[in-house]
């Protein structure tokens, strides 16, 4: 196979690592030495060879992990993923748009034949080889949206789309920036952004929602969110928050390098045909401060977002207690030098640090 | 964030064959296509349109049809056109020019009057050519056992295109009224007393869609249960001239042409989806403009309308000395 | 009795309104408590001629006066709990054209708008109008457990027992606002009580 998979976890004694194609891969979120809220979305129609944007779904390292870890989060608690009646067409959307993409764009991994309803899946990481018949519920061992993002990288959330609003009405969400599908399900888009500070007075989610209900079938869109997780822990869900929430207190200026991460979502936007609702992956990515910094232009940079980010951002996110921590380290990789603009990390052309 | 890449304006375009031309009435012709790669076409929800685009001379004409053939047989879409002799000459177009075996180019299917799958019972109000979304959205129910019924006003017997088709498969479910034997249909009788979660869905002339709301309103069903295919077509009006500030060029918006078909003209790159004034793709800022703003549009909010700083060039126009846009 | 003046909220928080008659086929009254004072004042001989009042006293002694109004079925009920097999019944015979008119506590307000919307009533055909109690319905998002009537935060949730800060966030289909840990960073330093409005 082409990827050699990790064996690693996101929980008890965090085993989870990134090799250096991984760091050098990693959705950076910051395209200036700012940020603030914006839309900021694009054409989901491939990106750099090797980067996380080529693929319709990026498939990585962590893939087996991550699949294995959310086997464990459903076990404890099988309300992470739930779809209200109707969305069930919209989940064969899903699971068709999944596998027709997947087995193009991994032919090594994934095997789809099909002779008209009549279909074979095979996933070779995950061994397994299922026949079933198309729209037919009783041929899958789960619900065709769970079945489907029980092998898939990411959380995902599907929105009928009706009275010019969104509704998140089914999801897989078991890698969350600490939301309830369980609580947020029947939600229109406002309802369930409601918590976010600031974006609402800047009339963001209206301009967003105003995109979104106009992506057409076959030009997907994608942008990324951002927000900070100490230990590599994938469920940061707030069903378990009185759990983890702890571990935000164990950070010192000796381990915050490997414990502190930067936690990215690769959002992707996919009108589905049959069904006409929004399929939302939201892929996760984590990345230790320390593999971050040993690219320059990134220790430079982060530093100065997290500076200059502000206090009710920083609330929301969920850092601020630890931000005075997170600048000192970050300090150490900021020699004053400008930065390029963009996102990837030009180890080539880039300064390296001063000392 | 990752490379910029250029927008493709509107949805993705199909290259396909016609497969077959059918006459179904004196006025309504129905058009079959099949994709000239030989694969399938993607799938597509019942109530959807396709953008077909027809080589007029010089002059492409890009009109929206609704997709009636089965959305479960991917292998050919079809759309049933009536010839409108009065109309912007799209229809006498494609039932006078377009033979089997011409090469034409479809966009993907995009749906503004979909289905509301929540919904317990969905009853259908077609008048005329408004048959045919719900030929497809039959057909999507009918997959999944869906509760339906049709309620189709035709002028004759002969104008009804595809009632006999649908008495013939669905004789409980479909009930057709010909004005020409007095014929209307008994609104009120059909909309009261259907179960909660009941869903009514109008398409036709601008009277049948408003009868339908007007008399579910008046029984006491709120607005967000009746739903109505609102597809414009662009009105004509007097030519006008733009200015248009990214493209540094000015042009003259024809008559019978709207400014969005005028921006194509000129090479001029901007994005649509409906060409109808319901989905907000082609919404342009406007920089200035010595007139009026002549809005048809259903997307901008009344604010917008009167702030005079956004246009829909696929519908809407202006009067006066000189419109400046954003393109 | 004076209606309760909501601070203002974000997205999710549900806006309760004031009962204006609507014309529809039939018309469903639920209320609780002083949430019969709303249905006073919006009755009319016409709503009442094929209006069912559903009414939860809670203690209070509005019941004459809502028997007064003539309402075609009257029916007075100690809890909400208890009205259910009655409420679902109602809807179960509904047709288009029903408008459901909700007063009093929002919890009540909150059940019976989810129980009115799965039995497929469009959420246009329901009006609302807060009276009385502020106290709200919470849901434990650890243990997932409602605790009714909270009007201090944080409270302890009556299932699990953690301390559990009042959000904003409401589901409508839960009929409830979230509760979330108060003290996971630090435990044991628990804020002290104090009204939700105060």
């Amino acid at each position: 196979m082409s990827i050699q998979f990790n064996n690693e976890t996101f929980r008890d004694d965090y085993s989870f690592h990134n090799s250096e194609w991984a760091i050098k891969r990693f959705p950076f979120p910051f395209h200036e030495d700012s940020y603030m809220y914006s839309m900021n979305a694009e054409q989901h129609q491939g990106g750099p060879d090797g980067s996380v944007y080529e693929k319709r779904f990026d498939v990585d390292e962590h893939y087996v992990s991550e699949m294995q870890d959310r086997a464990k989060v459903l076990a404890d608690d099988p309300l992470r993923c739930q779809s209200l009646p109707h969305m069930t067409l919209a989940g064969w959307d899903l699971l068709e748009l999944i596998m027709v993409s997947k087995s193009e764009d991994y032919p090594d991994l994934f095997e789809l034949h099909r002779d008209g309803n009549q279909w074979r899946w095979v996933n070779k990481p995950l061994g397994i080889d299922d026949p079933f018949t198309f729209l037919d519920d009783t041929t899958l061992p789960y619900g065709p949206m769970e079945y489907i993002t029980r092998q898939t990288q990411g959380d995902f959330a599907l929105l009928d789309q009706r009275e010019e609003n969104l509704w998140m009405d089914a999801g897989m969400i078991t890698t969350q920036a600490d939301w309830s599908l369980d609580f947020d399900i029947g939600m229109n888009f406002f309802e369930w952004h409601a918590p976010v500070p600031k974006a609402n007075e800047m009339g963001i989610f209206k301009r967003a929602l105003k995109y979104l209900i106009n992506i057409p079938q076959g030009s997907p869109g994608r942008r990324l969110n951002w927000t900070m997780t100490v230990n590599p822990l994938l469920d940061t869900s707030p069903e378990n928050y009185h759990k983890w929430g702890i571990q935000k207190t164990t950070l010192t200026p000796e381990n915050i390098g490997a414990k502190q991460h930067l936690r990215v979502e690769l959002q992707t936007f996919f009108r589905l045909p049959r069904s006409n609702a929004l399929a939302f992956p939201i892929r996760c990515y984590l990345c230790s401060f320390q593999d971050l910094t040993t690219m320059p232009k990134w220790g430079r940079r982060l530093h100065r977002v997290i500076r200059d980010l502000p206090d009710e951002l920083a609330t929301y996110k969920g850092f601020i207690d630890n931000r005075p921590m997170m600048l000192d380290y970050l300090s150490k990789f900021d020699d004053g030098l400008p930065t390029s603009p963009g996102i990837f990390p030009e180890p080539e052309t880039e300064p390296p640090l001063k000392t | 964030m990752s490379a910029p890449q250029k927008t493709k304006s509107g949805p993705a375009q199909i290259d396909v064959t016609v497969s077959a031309v059918v006459p179904v009435t004196e006025f309504v012709t129905r058009f079959e296509f099949t994709r000239r790669d030989g694969t399938e076409f993607p799938p597509f929800s019942g109530g959807a349109h396709t953008v077909v685009a027809m080589q007029d001379g010089t002059r492409t004409r890009l009109n929206p049809y609704s997709l009636m053939s089965d959305p479960a047989d991917l292998s050919t879409y079809a759309i049933s056109v009536r010839r409108e002799d009065d109309g912007r000459g799209g229809s006498v177009f494609m039932h006078s020019q377009v033979k089997q075996g011409d090469a034409m180019t479809l966009t993907n299917p995009v749906n503004l009057f979909s289905l509301d799958l929540r919904a317990k019972k969905h009853i259908f109000f077609a008048g005329g050519i408004g048959i045919t979304p719900f030929l497809a959205m039959i057909g999507q129910l009918e997959l999944t056992n869906g509760n339906w019924e049709l309620h189709y006003a035709s002028r004759t017997p002969e104008n009804a295109a595809y009632a006999d088709v649908l008495l013939a498969k669905f004789p409980t479910k479909v009930h057709v009224y010909y004005s020409s034997a007095n014929e209307r249909i008994p609104l009120a009788d059909v909309l009261d007393g259907q179960p909660l979660g009941t869903q009514a869905y109008a398409c036709g002339p601008e009277r049948l869609i408003d009868g339908v709301r007007d008399t579910a309103i008046g029984l006491g069903w709120p607005d967000s249960n009746v739903h109505s295919e609102e597809f414009l077509a662009p009105a004509a009006g007097a030519p006008f001239e733009v200015r248009l500030c990214k493209s540094d060029k000015t042009i003259t918006v024809g008559e019978h042409e709207s400014l969005l078909e005028a921006l194509e003209r000129e090479g001029v790159d901007a994005p649509f989806l409906c060409r109808g004034g319901a989905c907000g793709q082609c919404e342009t800022d406007v920089v200035s403009g010595a007139g009026e703003l002549i809005h048809c549009d259903h997307w901008l909010e009344e604010e917008e309308h009167a702030s005079g700083k956004k246009i829909m060039p696929c519908v809407s126009r202006f009067v006066g000395e000189l419109l400046e846009i954003d393109r | 009795m004076s209606k309760f003046e909501f601070p203002p909220s974000i997205g999710s928080r549900p806006i309760w309104g004031t009962l204006e008659p609507r014309t529809g086929a039939s018309h469903l009254f639920i209320a609780d408590a002083h949430g019969a004072e709303a249905i006073i004042d919006v009755a009319t001989p016409e709503l009442m001629e094929t209006g069912h009042i559903i009414f939860i006293s809670r203690g209070t002694d509005y019941a004459d006066k809502l028997r007064a109004l003539a309402p075609a079925q009257f029916y007075e009920g100690p809890s909400y709990d208890a009205s259910l097999p009655r409420i679902k019944r109602v809807l179960s015979d509904a047709k288009m054209g029903l408008q459901v008119y909700l007063s009093g506590t929002e919890g009540l307000m909150g059940q019976a708008t989810n129980e009115a919307t799965s039995a497929g009533v469009p959420p246009a055909a329901i009006q609302t109008d807060h009276r009385g109690s502020t106290a709200r319905r919470m849901q434990c998002v650890h243990c997932k457990g409602f605790t009714e009537d909270v009007e201090t935060d944080p409270f302890v949730c009556s299932h699990c027992g953690l301390n559990l800060f009042v959000r904003d966030h409401y589901s409508r289909r839960l009929a409830a606002y979230q509760g979330v840990c108060v003290d996971a960073e630090d435990p044991g330093n628990v804020p002290a009580q104090k009204g939700i409005y105060e």
